[in-house]
């Protein structure tokens, strides 16, 4: 078995073939290994859900891959709630002609990334379509949320301080270099962000939003928030946190890191108060060492200030951040 | 002097008005960027000329490439910045929408691996651009004919710098000055506006891409209108030169020819265009006569704005019925537009 086929997709003896020799054997769980109909878990409690398609290309890249990233774009939504993710179900459509070695990887990959997620692939769906090789996967996810925590968009508040948990738009240039093929070191950032959110949480920081830093980039996430709020974000460019590499590849590209997007960075956004408490815990997580306050929640000065994004240039001028329009770069998730 | 001195005369400048003009979408773009018009006294007006390659552009240019991408076994291939763009009646992503083949690439270069490796499908690049990006069209021209691909062609719609100076000065835009296009003169040396200086009494400044460059230059070019120098001073010096680059310049020869071509709002300026020469034109999509400006909203003031005759927020369709969500005109598509820019 090379390469995938229509047959796999029968629902016969191929795709129970294919179930076990790739899946199962990968995933090693034991509700997933009933293979009934419906996956049956046990929790209580408030519930967080949500789902997440993938179709990036290329599936591999520096730094990751699609099945990290499946796992990754999951955990991070949930999170981004104050959950604690635990079960993730996952659907996968193949393309007749798609590499059965490299599939391995990917599901081999998605297994590491739930376990270093601390959450259980519990159910899983297959189709084969006609078509070129491709492979595309859709995730979904389900976290308890602990008592008192209230994290969501509108919360942000007059006042509070924007952190942002490392450097921006390493994802998107590392995809873009490879579908260029331009040679650099820039590697993706793809990673769950259950450790630093748990961190948060645990410490009963009282967070008020916390937004994960994808597609569209932080000038996106941040006017949404903002929009959301109806208050007035201010920022400053000399403050934002962009590895140099990423900088400068930007630069000759002509692309703008505020609109690049990530898979394992977030904001937070947080009363001054405990803003450096919390930056220290964001700090010491796991792939949070680059976190920092770039900017402040503020009062609007006037109706036109209501809801938007001020970015402080280096020089002392002021930009009015909209959201990215246009497409910016196609399937990076 | 320190740029803090040079931001404070801008900043605190009282005299009589100075209206100047950057013809270059990527000034365009960097002056929103680092916030410089934040920098300006009420009495320095900055104004966006017709240097965004897009927004210049014809309605019958879009019109025609969303025509070839529905043809069968043909793709057009783009920049990003083109698919938005409305055509007379519908932009090349909605054609897409509906069946129509684009392919969108960050390098014309790219085009050549899709039709090597398609040799069933014809590629037609969209080649928009000054003279900036008309190199590279004749970089992929060499490459087509070197691998011997038939399945290439470009539908040109290039334009050069001087003749939309020209006509600006001719028909009543009232420029005190202009921000001389950083990137055109790397390619075409400082030199190439001197004669505009002297004949139109005006000055330019060569300015750079930089926050503390686009500073520089635009106190520079205050200070030759207040002394009233009209002459061409290059504050770009880490790339522009005097002269041109030859390179560039013996490309241009081998494979473009000078025409009257159409800008939107300017109509059609002779010899301010570039097309393939004749012993090219097999790989020409169809290039000529691509004139007419229909636009979809009859109301849009693309071309008096691309004009500095008003400013976007002149316009009634502004901010309202045209966003950069829902745009009527190219200026508001383009990140180099100036709508686009002006909107927030």
């Amino acid at each position: 078995m090379d390469k995938i086929i229509m047959e796999h997709g029968s629902g016969g003896r191929a795709t129970g073939e294919l179930i076990r020799d790739i899946f199962e054997s990968q995933f090693n769980s034991d509700v997933l290994s009933e293979m009934e109909d419906a996956a049956v878990v046990p929790g209580s409690g408030t519930i967080a859900m949500t789902t997440d398609s993938f179709v990036v290309t290329p599936l591999e890249f520096p730094g990751g891959d699609i099945g990290r990233l499946c796992i990754c774009g999951t955990v991070n939504d949930l999170c981004m709630r104050g959950a604690v993710p635990k079960y993730i179900t996952c659907g996968f459509i193949l393309e007749e002609g798609a590499d059965v070695a490299l599939l391995r990887r990917l599901v081999k990959s998605m297994a590491e990334t739930a376990e270093e997620a601390g959450v259980k692939i519990v159910a899983g769906d297959t189709k084969v379509i006609e078509g070129n090789g491709g492979i595309y996967i859709n995730t979904a996810g389900v976290g308890f949320i602990p008592d008192g925590v209230d994290i969501k968009a509108k919360n942000a508040t007059v006042g509070d301080a924007i952190i942002v948990s490392g450097n921006v738009g390493d994802h998107h240039a590392t995809v873009l270099s490879q579908r260029m093929g331009i040679k650099n070191n820039i590697k993706s950032d793809n990673a769950p962000l259950q450790d630093m959110v748990g961190n948060l949480v645990k410490a009963k920081m009282p967070v008020h939003v916390l937004r994960d830093v994808t597609r569209g980039g932080l000038g996106t996430v941040l006017k949404e928030l903002a929009l959301s709020s109806n208050t007035c974000f201010e920022i400053e460019q000399d403050k934002l946190p962009v590895d140099p590499q990423v900088e400068s590849f930007c630069g000759l590209l002509g692309l703008d890191p505020l609109y690049m997007g990530n898979e394992g960075k977030m904001v937070a956004i947080v009363p001054e108060e405990c803003a450096n408490e919390c930056v220290d815990i964001i700090k010491s997580s796991k792939y949070g060492q680059d976190a920092c306050i770039i900017g402040y929640v503020n009062e609007p000065g006037d109706d036109s200030e209501k809801g938007s994004l001020i970015l402080k240039t280096r020089i002392g001028g002021r930009r009015f951040i909209d959201i990215l329009q246009g497409e910016g770069l196609p399937r990076i998730c | 002097m320190e740029i803090s001195a040079l931001v404070d005369f801008l900043q605190n400048y009282d005299g009589p008005k100075i209206r100047l003009m950057e013809v270059c979408g990527s000034h365009t773009h960097a002056i929103a960027k680092h916030g410089i018009r934040d920098l300006l006294s009420a009495n320095i007006e900055l104004l966006s000329g017709p240097g965004c390659p897009v927004c210049v552009t014809p309605t019958a240019y879009i019109d025609k490439l969303i025509e070839i991408c529905l043809r069968e076994n043909t793709t057009v291939a783009t920049f990003g910045d083109l698919l938005r763009v409305p055509g007379s009646k519908e932009s090349l992503n909605e054609a897409k929408g509906r069946g129509g083949r684009v392919a969108m690439v960050y390098s014309p270069m790219d085009v050549l691996g899709l039709a090597k490796e398609n040799p069933d499908m014809n590629y037609v690049f969209a080649a928009v651009g000054f003279e900036t990006t008309a190199p590279v069209y004749t970089l992929l021209l060499d490459q087509v004919q070197a691998m011997g691909l038939e399945n290439v062609q470009v539908l040109t719609a290039l334009k050069t710098m001087p003749g939309a100076i020209s006509y600006l000065c001719e028909n009543g835009a009232q420029i005190d000055g202009f921000i001389a296009p950083g990137h055109v003169c790397a390619i075409t040396g400082a030199d190439y506006f001197a004669g505009l200086a002297e004949k139109y009494q005006i000055p330019f400044a060569v300015s750079g891409f930089g926050d503390r460059e686009l500073v520089i230059a635009i106190y520079g070019l205050a200070q030759m209108v207040i002394n009233k120098e009209h002459v061409v001073k290059n504050y770009y010096t880490s790339v522009v030169d005097s002269g041109q680059n030859d390179i560039v310049v013996s490309q241009f020869n081998k494979y473009y020819e000078k025409a009257d071509v159409a800008w939107r709002g300017m109509g059609i300026i002779p010899g301010s265009g570039l097309v393939l020469k004749d012993e090219f034109k097999k790989y020409d999509a169809g290039s000529i006569g691509l004139d007419q400006d229909n636009k979809r909203n009859k109301a849009c003031r693309c071309g008096e704005i691309l004009m500095g005759k008003c400013k976007p927020s002149d316009c009634p369709l502004f901010g309202k019925v045209c966003t950069p969500m829902h745009p009527e005109g190219a200026c508001m598509v383009s990140e180099e537009g100036s709508c686009f820019n002006a909107y927030r």
